[in-house]
């Protein structure tokens, strides 16, 4: 068992100023995560030299991996820090912010481009009407479940993060947003819409930048199946284009 | 349509690549294994190939024109993509880097390939002996070895593309049938290997 626990960060401290490293080393505790340990150091923050500084800045609210606001690059690697439990992680453990995103502070992104491409994708369903619309087409259960698999994206931003045709050179959404799309697609109601969701997919930076190198699937916290969904849309590009191509 | 652009340009280029290309390149690699039956065999199949009606035509229709928009369009591709291979060491992900070097060497090989072995025929009568053309080329291994690298970089691009392929146009959506689909793009990758690795050999002999 180590007698303490070590982190080295990466921090930044504007939006424009250059990064840069500070370690800090904390007595050991058991069973902590990267969020307590971090909170452990904002209680009287001091790097491993022993030199004031200030607490770091981070994303953090629900601690359970359901808000996806504390995405970050843990050992290089991006993840929920709420998640990434100290005693399976190698010291000492390197925080970085997600390279994907404008850093605001320290660890602190904004994944601001993330909700544009949700906005992009028209991912919601219209119900609203001058009437009451009555209740929607039911769904079968079997397409339910895999509905649910899909709705429970946090938009972590972890995918965006690990994918390499997401970058300052490609204009590509990445697939949390197509996935959002295929949800919708799939939902009895939302699929009134879908040709609306598939003609944003066929732009410049839709589904067809993806490069299936499929790192995304692997780094999801939620496990949703996102390469299925990036093939799902594929296929219904596929068809909607060349309908729309040979259709009057 | 305007918008549906990007769309039909990226589709075109995913079906350039297995129509008209993924074929030539098969029938290429298959006709050249004449070389192991000797020169005059090899000159006799080249000479027939050419003088076929409307050869000149297919070569630049079918051949020449999907060649370079797959290449120019595929270098632009390539020149999006932020390789994170350190952080990220998967399986596919290292088919997505490969995929990207095998087109850029395969396309530059290409260039030299059409350059020294068909252009030169335009000019210079004596090269119309492709076959001892070929052989006094690949008696530098420098050459050989470039040529080896570009035919094992174009089988590959195509097994490879034949799996992306059949994601992009909706074939293997689930995660099983991808995986079948890499197995089948694995046999071609071998097969074609072999085809053409034994053709170009048979002229070191």
């Amino acid at each position: 068992m180590p007698s303490s626990i070590r982190l080295s960060v990466k921090r930044q401290d504007t939006p424009t100023s250059s990064p840069y490293w500070e370690e800090y080393e904390i007595p050991y505790q058991p069973r902590q995560n990267v969020i307590s340990v971090l909170m452990e150091i904002a209680k009287d923050p001091k790097t491993r030299a022993g030199k004031a500084t200030s607490p770091v800045v981070y994303d953090r609210a629900c601690l359970e991996e359901v808000c996806g606001s504390c995405a970050m690059r843990i050992n290089g690697v991006a993840r929920m820090a709420c998640t990434a439990l100290i005693d399976s992680l190698e010291q000492p453990i390197r925080l970085e912010p997600m390279a994907k995103f404008p850093v605001q502070r320290d660890l602190s992104v904004d994944r601001q481009v993330m909700f544009d491409s949700l906005k992009r994708i028209k991912g919601w369903i219209p119900i609203d009407g001058t009437y009451d619309l009555g209740p929607g087409p039911r769904m079968p259960e079997p397409e339910r479940q895999q509905a649910y698999e899909y709705s429970k994206c946090i938009t972590c931003g972890n995918c965006l993060d690990v994918c390499p045709q997401v970058n300052g050179r490609s204009n590509f959404i990445g697939a949390a947003p197509i996935a959002q799309a295929r949800l919708f697609n799939s939902h009895p109601t939302g699929a009134m819409n879908a040709g609306e969701r598939l003609e944003a997919l066929m732009a410049e930076g839709g589904v067809d930048d993806c490069g299936n190198a499929q790192n995304c699937v692997r780094a999801c916290p939620k496990s949703i199946p996102l390469t299925t969904a990036i093939a799902e849309m594929y296929r219904a590009t596929t068809r909607y284009g060349i309908k729309k191509l040979f259709g009057t | 349509m305007t918008s549906d652009r990007n769309f039909w340009v990226r589709r075109l280029h995913s079906l350039s690549g297995i129509v008209p290309i993924g074929g030539f390149l098969a029938f290429h690699l298959y006709e050249n294994s004449a070389a192991s039956r000797g020169a005059d065999a090899y000159n006799e199949m080249t000479h027939r190939l050419q003088t076929l009606p409307g050869a000149v035509a297919a070569e630049i229709l079918v051949i020449a024109l999907p060649l370079l928009f797959h290449g120019i369009y595929g270098l632009f591709i390539a020149g999006t993509a932020k390789p994170n291979l350190y952080s990220n060491g998967y399986v596919r992900n290292w088919m997505y880097f490969l995929q990207r070097v095998t087109g850029v060497v395969v396309f530059a090989f290409i260039l030299f390939h059409y350059w020294t072995t068909r252009l030169v025929q335009l000019t210079d009568h004596e090269s119309l002996d492709l076959f001892r053309q070929v052989q006094s080329a690949v008696a530098n291994p420098w050459i050989y070895a470039f040529y080896i690298a570009g035919i094992l970089s174009a089988t590959f691009h195509l097994a490879n593309g034949i799996w992306s392929f059949s994601i992009v146009w909706g074939l293997t959506v689930g995660p099983r049938a991808q995986r079948r689909m890499l197995y089948i793009s694995a046999v071609v990758f071998v097969a074609l290997s072999v085809v053409g690795v034994r053709s170009i050999s048979a002229f070191r002999l």
